[in-house]
């Protein structure tokens, strides 16, 4: 955008008044400004003690799980377009030719290294099979580097963990999206919910 | 010879021991109280979880400077190469040194009952050095002293952003003590007396605070200040985001705290001035009385509300800083140079005039009507002053830019840029080969 477009509308900035050059006036409005505050109802919590409530789990990106389909089987195919979009490559994908009927390939093995993750979305978004996801489990902490690696079992099993708090978002989508969640009042699925 | 010390010496010896003691607690909670009244303000909790020690208790957080003042003496207390290890060394002891010594003249109370200690003149006052005639003068003298230990650390450690610390420290904290010394002279003129113990009496006895009677030094006093005490907005010395630390950038480990302990002090000491000289000290109508004959439960009581004025006023100072921004070095100085030493000298002139002609408003206009002329003219001094400072505002910059060209004209800009990418690079001679 070149200065001389346009859109831009320039401003001057206005002459100081009398009640601003009279610095009382503000000063009084910055310290009951900052008394308000002083009073105002917190927006942090005691985090250990009481969990932050998540905004809206649908569009929040925290720990990845595997989606399972109706059979309980891993609903990956295989087809590495998670990986590819990676930007921080750091999902490792092993495919071999699927047990199944229905599909081609699955993965022998997939993992996650959630150190090197840089929770973008993008993997979720690349998936055209709603496999993979991202929840709104917002401490993910291990003691050590392999501990952080997360294998297939590891992923599917956070499905298994938070399924019944966050439904599959290609589901909650389907039966009227984000039109009827409610991000003021909370959430029905917070971080909370199966946890722990 | 009699190696016991005298009743006398012994009391001051009391008296300095709670004195420090009371201080270096006041100055470690302090810092809790800043930290809690960031966080609020900041719409956070603030620190809630140190307690009692090896317990789940947790107070409040009321433990909290304990792990604080643990931490950073056990910090690794690096010396970094190039400093000048004498005066690196000396700065924060004559910091701490500087700004505790100034309590010695600064009342902290009233007066006790009389005790009946043979030798020690009674009534015993809330004083380390009762009787020093000096008292104004001392706090004033050392407060300039512990500019040195700002200046020698900024010097000392070797490092441009300590140097440029000190710089402006230095040129402030003397730009601003003259309108802090033009705020007491109304003050001292006044009360007719240095000694800050009588000042406190004169305006129990009168019931009118010098901040009712002087509103224009109260004002200069109190800004003036808040640069002494190198607060926000005032706080250049040590800007973080621009200097890192300004003068104790290179400083780390137990003498990192006593600047940090010496900083907390300079505010406990500004809001002491600011109660005791114009806030009444332990005056409060109606509660406290005026006699020098007092019980016990009226000694406790004066030294209580001395003690919640103070702390009033270091809650506003906490609260200012994160109601302005800070101000730029011009911008300081301006209001320095052109507004408060002007106002200063309005207030002492106002002041002078109120206190001559004081017996011959009482006497034509009786004692009520009188006094409260009295009162009146140094209000009307301080809104004609203000006005008069608002509508000049010689603290205000025109920032303005002198345009030699249209800068929206891009096709001046571009011909520019080509113009230079063009042209062979024209190394500066001065660059090649520096020192």
């Amino acid at each position: 955008m070149k200065p001389t477009d346009p859109a831009i509308t320039w401003l001057e900035e206005k002459p100081l008044g009398l009640t601003e050059r009279l610095y009382l006036p503000l000063f009084l409005q910055g310290l009951s400004t900052t008394a308000r505050h002083m009073v105002s109802r917190k927006v942090t919590v005691n985090y250990p003690e009481v969990r932050p409530t998540v905004g809206n789990p649908l569009i929040y990106r925290g720990v990845h799980r595997l989606n399972r389909d109706d059979a309980g089987r891993v609903k990956c195919v295989a087809c590495f377009l998670c990986a590819t979009a990676c930007p921080a490559h750091c999902i490792d994908i092993v495919a071999t030719e699927s047990p199944w009927p229905d599909r081609e390939k699955y993965p022998e093995s997939f993992s996650i290294d959630e150190l090197r993750c840089i929770f973008c979305g993008m993997c979720e978004e690349a998936c055209p099979v709603d496999a993979i996801e991202l929840t709104s489990l917002l401490d993910l902490t291990g003691k050590s580097r392999e501990e952080m690696i997360f294998d297939k079992e590891k992923l599917l099993s956070v499905y298994d963990m938070t399924k019944d708090a966050e439904p599959m978002k290609s589901k909650t989508l389907a039966a009227g999206g984000m039109a009827t969640f409610d991000t003021a009042s909370g959430s029905p699925a917070t971080a909370a919910g199966g946890h722990h | 010879m009699n190696l016991l010390p005298s009743a006398a010496t012994f009391a001051a010896l009391v008296k300095i021991g709670l004195l420090v003691g009371g201080l270096m607690t006041a100055a470690a909670y302090l810092v809790l109280l800043e930290r809690w009244i960031a966080a609020w303000v900041q719409d956070r909790r603030g620190p809630n979880r140190v307690g009692i020690p090896l317990t789940k208790i947790r107070l409040f957080g009321l433990g909290q400077p304990l792990a604080d003042g643990l931490k950073i003496i056990l910090k690794e207390d690096f010396t970094p190469s190039g400093v000048d290890r004498v005066l690196y060394n000396a700065a924060p002891l004559v910091i701490l040194a500087a700004s505790l010594a100034i309590f010695a003249a600064i009342p902290f109370g009233s007066v006790l009952p009389p005790l009946g200690i043979p030798g020690l003149p009674d009534p015993v006052p809330f004083l380390v050095a009762p009787g020093l005639d000096v008292g104004v003068l001392w706090v004033f003298a050392l407060s300039s002293i512990a500019v040195y230990g700002v200046l020698l650390g900024g010097w000392a450690s070797n490092n441009k952003y300590g140097f440029l610390g000190g710089l402006r420290s230095s040129a402030q904290l003397v730009a601003y003590e003259i309108p802090l010394g033009l705020g007491l002279l109304g003050v001292v003129l006044a009360a007719g007396s240095l000694r800050l113990d009588t000042i406190m009496n004169a305006q129990a006895e009168s019931g009118v605070w010098y901040a009712f009677a002087q509103p224009l030094g109260f004002i200069v006093f109190m800004v003036a200040s808040f640069a002494e005490a190198a607060r926000l907005p005032f706080d250049l010395p040590e800007a973080e985001q621009e200097l890192v630390g300004g003068y104790h950038t290179e400083y780390s480990g137990i003498k990192l705290l006593l600047f940090l302990v010496a900083e907390f002090l300079h505010m406990i000491t500004a809001a002491f001035l600011i109660v005791i000289l114009f806030l009444g000290g332990w005056h409060l109508w109606g509660v406290t009385g005026s006699s020098q004959e007092i019980g016990w439960i009226q000694a406790l009581l004066r030294f209580g509300i001395l003690s919640g004025k103070i702390l009033g006023v270091i809650v506003f100072f906490m609260l200012v800083r994160w109601s302005w921004p800070r101000f730029r070095f011009d911008q300081l100085m301006n209001l320095a140079w052109k507004v408060m030493l002007p106002l200063g000298l309005v207030n002492l002139v106002t002041v002078a005039t109120v206190e001559e002609f004081r017996p011959q408003l009482v006497a034509a206009l009786g004692p009520g009507f009188g006094g409260a002329v009295a009162i009146a003219l140094p209000w009307i001094a301080c809104l004609a002053g203000w006005l008069v400072a608002g509508v000049f505002t010689p603290s205000g910059t025109d920032n303005t830019p002198i345009l030699t060209h249209d800068p929206l004209d891009i096709e001046r800009e571009m011909a520019e840029h080509e113009r230079l990418e063009r042209a062979p690079h024209d190394v500066s001679p001065t660059l090649v080969g520096s020192r």
